[in-house]
Formats: structure tokens, C-alpha cells, sequence
């Protein structure tokens, strides 16, 4: 059989780190990069003795981005405590959400090669971070240390159904909820800081077959890019497996970003008995209208409605509308050039081709980069006027940014207006056809040839202000008259 | 009267009014645990030189005329499960043999804040799992009353301190009777309050949602005062009530009105001794010949109790036992080569059996597979037994029974039998699984000699009426003030 006639069911849990100061039961603060347990009290650490306190924030957050993906939302909430044994977890119970969640039953509008797809989201809930495991270096070593400075982080968890089948829908849904979360403003996401982290379930199964396959896990996977690759890498392994005859185990696999394969890490009959129970050290909270009410108030446009009104309502094809919405920032940007100048396709096409090549180039944001948004929709105007050329417009877009000053100013100050009035310009071409009698003449026999050359000579004698587009015809006018 | 004879409220009187310094007093009841310590072995930590100090600077305070708190120089005891800075707090387990807590409990801060003198850590049964402190990982408590018998547990140690005179007042915690049940056994007064009236912060979990901390001491005006100390709001246990504090010591004053006393048939009848039986029916009609109405009420979810208590609490301290581990803090096994060895071999060294018994038993209750059966249909059966108290308490004020339903047993007797041993709560268990508050008051004694408790429980926060109740009981009757022959 081919790989085609194979069908892959992916659902992908993805945990993101809440943009609090503070600790989700403690008043610890969450910054990254601190020494090794600095950032640490006797909650977080979990010594006998001491209780929770819930961070009112980070459980506002959650709900936000539970509202946002539109999940049903229970009156009475409360946490669960899930128990397992490990030295980075210093109670060995992790305070989480099992048998209720902050949100369930939502979903996420996802864009595949134009294609719109609604991928669920089975539930969204907060639990605490563990700390970190550091393993004595070199054949000697019979250490292990722990750094507690993440314990008690907030982290949420997004739960999605098992409702996409490619690496490339992967792809999407991941990158649909990276930027739905930097848009709500729940997550810095930094990957290489591990605010966000991906935990793929892969199952593939024949295409006739109504049974789905034996789901895997792939645990480590702390960039998108590295989720797909696991994502293809396993679809591959398991279809190669059932080829050969063989069958699929559930289990827990580890990927290995430096050799890009993954290895087993534990089998379902090694998994877990988490033991989930209802946290008694926390009470009930209930989450009435009022307050959700408010927070849905807070709820902006999400990048795909977004990258869909930017694609019927501007004409943008899905790949610009797509780099538009994806970065809020960007597409604000975007919209308040509209407010200036209603080309919409051309105001894309600068901010993609232009702007946001400058901004990448030189790693910097763009408000960093200094070019208002009315002076990008006055330049783009002025270049569509035909007063300056594409190339003009450029020069001055790259002043603008470097100095500040409206681009009116600029073009003044560089005398770059192109000159397109033909009463001034035809002095200009008189002159030039004198001065060049077998040009003229060749061209009044037929010869288009000589055109170019004749324009070069204008162009020169104005020091090329002369608008290219209007020269040409002008000569054929006085040759002809 | 002799310094250790004197109350809570004398002391603070006499200290403040300089008639005795706080310096006396703590030399008087470390003088008491030096002379009858070594016999009843109550206390686990004594650290004489702080307790001096402390007591020396309440006198300074004293003396520079600065306004000082409603405990000042008054010695406290503290069951070794509550932490204060700086101090052992071992739980009487050798897993946390070593361990020194960086903060201090809610309650300690309470107590420091009023000038009280915190003169030790008293012996328990290990993590507060037991009736008769003799699950302590290192010593058993001896009864002031009869050092052959228990004091009862698991505040076994903070109980036998106070009968006996080395501390006017005491602090235990209370999950399933813990302060009641030895309060019961030593002819004395202990209170459990309405869970969430006291902060938990500091005290070192055994069943999170039934553990409280509550006062010992010889007297309702005692209890009262350090009931009134002990609560206030506290943003560190969520689930602390943010509740105004009743003067307790005043409201005291009042007897109550109108009173109706519920008397559960459940309570009553097979496997109470007669002696227990007949004494607390004695109580009752001190009451009624005060004019209280008294009611035949019922419990029925009542023989569930025991059940559900240990379905409940077992899966909380299995929960909450599990950091125990070697890696962090307290004791580390020598014996491992890998890390699940260190877990096992750890635990297993560090965990006496009783514990180890709890643990095991709430693993279980909560696997996958038993959840529902167990953990589950216990919570549900735990909202009906509230429920049964809800109904009580529309008819009546207060309910009355036996605080245990036999007088202190020996050593030794029941330790094989540990279902015969959790039988010794099962009157005290059901006012923990409903949240609600509970006192133990001395009503009488064996022709042995031996302590019979009475139990008088009230509404969710109306601690005023139970109080007010036990003092009417104190003011008519004189058991509160017969003392065991060893502390004469």
C-alpha cells in the first residue's frame, strides 16, 4: 500500500505560560533567566505546612482566551489536584483542572491553503508549572539538581480535538493559536524561553478503516517548527511500521530536536494513575455574567476573522492577507494607513515588500521603525500620482524612517518631485530633438528604437524629474506636428 | 493557689498588673514540665532559654508602660504540627525528625502579636493519624489521670499538658476528634470550630478539608480567650472566612435563652459504656432542670460516619503526605541507588505504620477505576450527613452526646486493632465531615476515676451558643475542677 492510502488524526495539546508578574498560588515573580532557585517561597516550594492562594489574573487570562475560543464556561469552578512523583514537582501533586475547566466544547478557525477549517478545542484550563531537573554533566556525575525558580508558574493548557490529519493543518492551528493568544494578550509565547510548548497525539489508520490507530504522544517539543517535523516524522514511522506488518503501541514518545527522530519514553502500562481529586485547599469560585461579561468586552478581532475581512474586503490574496493579520501590530498598522489612503492593495504591498522587510532586517519593531502610518499612506499616494517613481518612493521611505520628517519634506528637500507638466517639460524636448536631428528622424520614419534614447536625454537634461511616462508621448506629439 | 493553678485570665491580669511577672510564670510551668514531664511526656520540644526570653521581654514591655496583648505572659503550649520559625516542627514523625520551618503558622503570629509565651511542641500521634498519641514516631503520651492509659489523640500531648498543669492553655488541630477525644480523655475543655474559622496557614496538613485548629484549656473563659485569639481572617488559607470575630469572652456572659438541646437517638445505645451512658444523660438533665427543652432528634446518615471519614480523609493525606520524599527536606534515606529506591526506601523509613496504613488506603480510594466508588460516593454521603445536622439545627440549638464512647483505655489495648481504635471517634467524626463546631467539656468521672467528655455541638460559626452552652454546664457543676492526682 501507499503512504496515501493512509490517514492521519492529530489532536495537539499546547501549554502557553500566562503573562503574570507573579506565581499562580504565590506572590513569587515569574521573570525567566533568574538564578537558580532565587524566585522561590515556602508555597512554591511546597513545604509542610502551607496553602494556595489562587492569582485572580492568571485566571482571568485563561478565561479570556476560553471566551475567545469560544468555550462553554462552567457556573462553579474549582482545581483538581493531579499526583505523581517527581523531584521538579515538590509536592508531588501538580494543582490543575480535571474534572471541570475553565473552558470546554470551543473551537479555532483555522486557514489551510485558503480553506477554511474549524479545528474544536476540547477544554482550556490552568494549572501550576514544574520546576526543572538539571542532571550532573560528565561520566562522574551521580547528581542531579533542581531549579524550583518555575514551579508554580501559571500555565495553560489547550486542549484540542483530534480534528486535523496533515502537518500542514498542524501547522496552522499552531501558529492560528500562537498569534490568538498573542493578540488576547495571555502569553508572551516566547518559545525560546518555553512560554509556549506542543504535545502532539498521533494515530494513523488505513482510510477504509472505521477503527482509529493507536494514539502516540510526542513530549519536548518547544517550537512549531519542531511540532510539524515530529508530526511528519511520526505519521511516517507509523505508516512504515504498519507496512512492514508490525503494530502501533500507545505510548509516550520523547523527540530528539538535534537528530529530529523521537524514542520511545514510556508505555500506556507504565503510564501514570494520576488520581485526580477535587483540590480542598482552594474553595469554589463562581464566574457570574457580570465579570465574564466584562472580559468579553476585552476581546478583539482574532487573526483569522481578520485575515478573512482583509481578503474581502481589500481584495488581498490569503498569503498577504495572512502576513497582515497574523502580527497585531502589523495589522493595526495596516488599518490605520487605510484611514489615510483607500488603496488597500497598494498599502499592502508596501508594508509587506517594504516596511516589513526593513523592520526584519534591522530586528527591530516597528514602532521602532518610525514611519507613521500617514506617512506611509501620504508616500504611497504621492508614488501613485505618478510624482515620484517606485524607486523614488523607496529612497524616501528609507529617509523617512531614518530621519522622522514627512516625506513631502524629504521630496522637497531632495527636489525629487518628477515633473509630468507638459508645457514644462516641452522646452526640454526641443531642445533635445535639435541637438539630436537623426534620432527625431528615425523615429518619424517608423524606427521606435531611437525612443529610448531620446527619453534617456530628457532625462538627463532634468536631472530625471522628467516623468518617464509622459516624455515619450510628448515626443511622438512635437515629431508628429 | 498555686502558679500552675492559675487560668488564662488571671495570669494576664496578674502579669499586667505587675502583681506576677511573665518571667514567674514561664519558670513556673517549665519548673511543672521538668517535675512531671518525665512521667506523662507531653512535650516533644522545650527550648527553656527562648521561653525565658520571651518571657522576660513581655515584662520589659510591661514595664516601659507599652499597651501589651490579651495573652501577655500567659504560657501556651503547641502541638508539633503547627510551625513556628525557627523551632522543630516534627508532626512526631521521623520524617520530619529534622525539620525546622522558615515561617511561622497564622496561629503563631495570633499568639506572638498577643504576648502569649509559646513553651514547647506537644507530642501527637504521627501526622495528627490516630486517638491515643501512641502513633507518635518517637514516645508515647501517658493520661495525667492514669499513666497506664492514653490521653487519647492525636492532641494526646497538648491535652495531658494542660490536665496537668504545665500550660494553662494549649492549641491542638482537630480532623476526625483530635482535640475533643483527648480533651474528653483528660478531664478537660477542647474545642473545634466551625472549619474556616481559623486559618490553616502553618498547620501541617493531614485531611485539608477537615483539619482545624482549636484551643485547650481548663475553663470555658479560657477557651473562649484563645478561641477569640486564634481567629481571624487570613488571605494565606482560601479557605479561612473572611468573618468578623465574635467577642467571645464577653458574650460568654450571657446564658442562653430559650435553649434547645437535640439529643440524636445515634448517639446513643450500643457500644457506649454504661458509665459514659449514664453520665452524659446526667449532663442532659442538669439542662433540662435548667429549663432547656430538650429534643429527641435524628442523624440517620450517622452510621456512615467512620466510613466516609476514612474514605475522605485517607485520600487528602495521601495527597498531602506525598511530598515527603527525601528530596527536599526531612529525612533522606541512605539506602538507594536510583530515585524511585530513594521515594520508596525514604518513605518506608520515615512512615510508621498507622501512617502508612492512611496512605494506603487513600491511594486506593482515589485510583482510576475506584474514584467514583469511593472518593466520589463519600463526598455525596459526606453533603447528606451535613444535611442531617442542617435539619437538626432547624429545631434545635445545640446537639449533645458523648464525646467518645468509652473512658480513657490502656496502652497498648487497642493498637493492634486499629478498627476498634477508629471507633473511639466515631461520635466526634460527623462534626468535622459537616464543617460545623464541636466542644469537649469534662461531665464525669468512672468509678475508676477515669474522664468522661461531653460533647455539645453548634451551627456553621456559632460558636457563641456552644460556648455559652459549655459555660452553663461549668457554672453548675464542679468536674472542670477536680485535677488528676500526679498534678496535685
Amino acid at each position: 500500500m501507499a503512504a496515501s492510502d493512509y490517514e492521519a488524526t492529530i489532536g495537539l495539546e499546547v501549554h502557553a505560560e500566562l503573562l503574570t508578574q507573579t506565581k499562580l498560588f504565590c506572590s513569587c515573580p515569574t521573570r525567566f533567566g533568574a538564578e537558580p532557585n532565587t524566585h522561590t517561597c515556602p508555597v512554591c516550594i511546597g513545604m509542610p505546612g502551607v496553602l494556595p492562594v489562587m492569582n485572580r489574573k492568571a485566571f482571568e487570562l485563561t478565561l479570556k482566551t476560553a471566551l475567545a475560543l469560544e468555550c462553554e464556561i462552567p457556573e462553579e469552578l474549582n482545581f483538581d489536584r493531579k499526583n505523581y512523583y517527581y523531584p521538579d514537582l515538590p509536592k508531588n501533586y501538580q494543582i490543575s483542572q480535571n474534572y471541570l475547566n475553565i473552558g470546554a466544547k470551543g473551537r479555532l478557525e483555522i486557514l489551510v491553503d485558503g480553506e477554511k477549517k474549524e479545528i474544536g478545542i476540547w477544554n482550556v484550563h490552568l494549572e501550576e508549572d514544574a520546576g526543572k531537573n538539571m542532571h550532573g554533566e560528565g561520566p562522574d556525575a551521580d547528581y542531579s539538581l533542581v531549579d524550583l525558580n518555575r514551579t508554580g508558574t501559571p500555565l495553560m493548557e489547550i486542549v484540542s480535538a483530534p480534528d486535523m490529519h496533515t502537518p500542514e493543518e498542524v501547522e496552522a492551528y499552531c501558529k492560528t493559536l500562537r498569534n490568538t493568544l498573542l493578540y488576547l494578550n495571555v502569553s508572551d509565547c516566547k518559545m525560546q524561553e518555553g512560554s509556549l510548548r506542543f504535545e502532539p497525539g498521533i494515530s494513523v489508520r488505513k482510510k477504509d478503516d472505521p477503527e482509529l490507530g493507536k494514539r502516540v504522544e510526542i513530549k519536548n517539543l518547544g517550537s512549531i517548527t519542531a511540532a510539524v517535523k515530529a508530526v511528519e516524522y511520526e505519521i511516517e514511522r507509523q505508516i512504515q511500521v504498519l507496512e512492514e506488518g508490525g503494530t502501533i503501541p500507545q505510548e509516550t514518545r520523547l523527540w530528539d530536536v538535534d537528530h529530529n527522530r523521537s524514542e520511545r519514553m514510556r508505555s500506556k502500562e507504565s503510564s501514570h494513575d494520576y488520581r485526580y481529586f477535587p483540590e480542598p485547599d482552594l474553595v469554589w469560585f463562581s464566574t457570574d455574567e457580570a465579570w465574564l461579561g466584562k472580559i468579553r468586552k476585552t476581546l478583539p478581532e482574532l487573526p483569522t476573522a481578520k485575515r478573512m475581512r482583509f481578503m474581502a474586503d481589500f481584495g488581498l490574496s490569503d498569503y498577504d492577507a495572512g502576513v497582515l493579520a497574523d502580527d497585531q501590530s502589523l495589522a493595526q498598522y495596516y488599518e490605520d494607513c487605510l484611514a489615510h489612503n483607500d488603496n488597500a492593495k497598494g498599502l499592502a504591498n508596501w508594508i509587506i515588500n517594504d516596511v516589513l522587510r526593513a523592520v526584519n532586517e534591522k530586528g527591530i519593531t516597528l514602532d521602532e521603525y518610525g514611519v507613521q502610518p500617514e506617512a506611509l499612506a501620504a508616500l504611497v499616494k504621492i508614488v501613485d500620482s505618478g510624482t515620484l517613481s517606485v524607486a523614488q518612493g523607496r529612497e524616501v521611505l528609507a529617509d523617512v524612517a531614518a530621519t522622522g520628517k514627512p516625506p513631502e519634506e524629504i521630496i522637497k528637500e531632495k527636489g525629487l518631485e518628477q515633473v509630468s507638466d507638459e508645457d514644462e517639460l516641452t522646452s526640454v524636448v526641443e531642445q533635445v530633438l535639435a541637438a539630436n536631428p537623426k534620432a527625431a528622424e528615425d523615429i518619424k520614419a517608423g524606427k521606435k528604437k531611437a525612443m529610448g534614447f531620446l527619453i534617456g536625454q530628457v532625462m538627463r537634461e532634468t536631472q530625471g524629474k522628467a516623468n518617464a511616462k509622459v516624455v515619450g508621448p510628448l515626443i511622438e506629439k512635437l515629431l508628429s506636428s | 493557689m498555686e502558679l500552675h493553678e492559675l487560668s488564662a485570665v488571671d495570669i494576664h491580669s496578674k502579669v499586667t498588673s505587675r502583681e506576677l511577672s511573665a518571667v514567674e510564670i514561664a519558670k513556673a510551668s517549665l519548673g511543672r514540665i521538668a517535675a512531671l514531664d518525665p512521667k506523662i511526656k507531653a512535650f516533644a520540644h522545650v527550648d527553656e532559654t527562648l521561653v525565658l526570653a520571651v518571657a522576660e521581654s513581655v515584662d520589659k514591655k510591661i514595664a516601659s508602660g507599652k499597651p501589651v496583648g490579651r495573652l501577655a505572659g500567659v504560657p501556651v503550649a503547641l502541638k508539633d504540627n503547627m510551625c513556628a520559625m525557627g523551632q522543630p516542627a516534627t508532626c512526631s514523625s521521623k520524617i520530619l525528625e529534622h525539620f525546622v520551618p522558615p515561617y511561622d503558622a497564622h496561629v503563631v503570629e495570633r499568639l506572638k502579636a498577643e504576648d502569649a509565651v509559646v513553651v514547647g511542641k506537644t507530642n501527637m500521634d504521627e501526622f495528627a493519624m490516630g486517638s491515643s498519641t501512641e502513633n507518635s514516631g518517637f514516645f508515647t503520651t501517658h493520661n495525667p489521670w492514669d499513666l497506664e492509659r492514653v490521653p487519647g489523640g492525636s492532641s494526646g500531648g497538648s491535652a495531658a499538658a494542660v490536665a496537668a498543669g504545665m500550660v494553662p492553655l494549649a492549641l491542638g488541630s482537630d480532623t476526625g476528634g483530635s482535640i475533643r477525644q483527648p480533651a474528653g480523655f483528660c478531664s478537660i475543655d477542647g474545642m473545634k470550630p466551625t472549619y474556616g474559622r481559623v486559618s490553616r496557614y502553618g498547620l501541617i496538613a493531614f485531611a485539608s478539608s477537615l483539619d482545624q485548629i482549636g484551643p485547650l484549656a481548663r475553663n470555658i473563659a479560657d477557651t473562649a480567650l484563645l478561641l477569640e485569639v486564634i481567629s481571624a481572617p487570613d488571605r494565606r488559607d482560601s479557605t479561612c472566612v473572611d468573618l468578623a470575630v465574635p467577642p467571645y469572652t464577653e458574650e460568654i456572659g450571657q446564658a442562653p435563652q430559650g435553649l434547645k438541646i437535640g439529643v440524636p437517638k445515634e448517639f446513643f445505645g450500643e457500644g457506649i459504656e454504661p458509665e459514659v451512658d449514664a453520665a452524659v444523660r446526667a449532663a442532659i438533665d442538669v439542662y433540662s432542670d435548667l429549663g432547656a427543652e430538650v429534643i429527641d432528634i435524628s442523624l440517620p446518615h450517622s452510621e456512615y460516619c467512620v466510613a466516609t471519614y476514612y474514605i475522605v480523609a485517607t485520600a487528602e493525606a495521601s495527597s498531602n503526605l506525598a511530598r515527603y520524599d527525601g528530596v527536599h527536606y526531612g529525612h533522606r534515606s541512605s539506602q538507594c541507588g536510583n530515585i524511585i529506591e530513594m521515594y520508596s526506601a525514604t518513605r518506608a523509613e520515615g512512615f510508621g505504620d498507622e501512617v502508612k496504613r492512611r496512605i494506603m488506603l487513600g491511594t486506593f480510594a482515589l485510583s482510576s477505576g475506584y474514584y467514583d466508588a469511593y472518593y466520589l460516593r463519600a463526598s455525596k454521603v459526606r453533603n447528606l450527613i451535613k444535611m442531617d445536622f442542617d435539619a437538626a439545627f432547624e429545631k434545635v440549638d445545640v446537639v449533645l452526646c458523648p464525646t467518645s464512647p468509652t473512658a480513657p483505655f490502656k496502652a497498648g489495648e487497642r493498637t493492634d486493632d486499629p478498627l476498634q481504635m477508629y471507633l473511639s471517634d466515631i461520635f466526634t467524626i460527623s462534626v468535622n465531615l459537616a464543617g460545623i463546631s464541636g466542644i469537649s467539656v469534662p461531665c464525669g468521672f468512672t468509678q475508676a476515676g477515669l474522664p468522661i467528655g461531653l460533647q455539645i455541638i453548634g451551627k456553621h460559626f456559632d460558636e457563641t451558643t456552644v460556648l455559652r452552652v459549655a459555660k452553663l454546664f461549668e457554672d453548675r457543676t464542679d468536674h472542670h475542677t477536680r485535677r488528676p492526682e500526679i498534678a496535685e
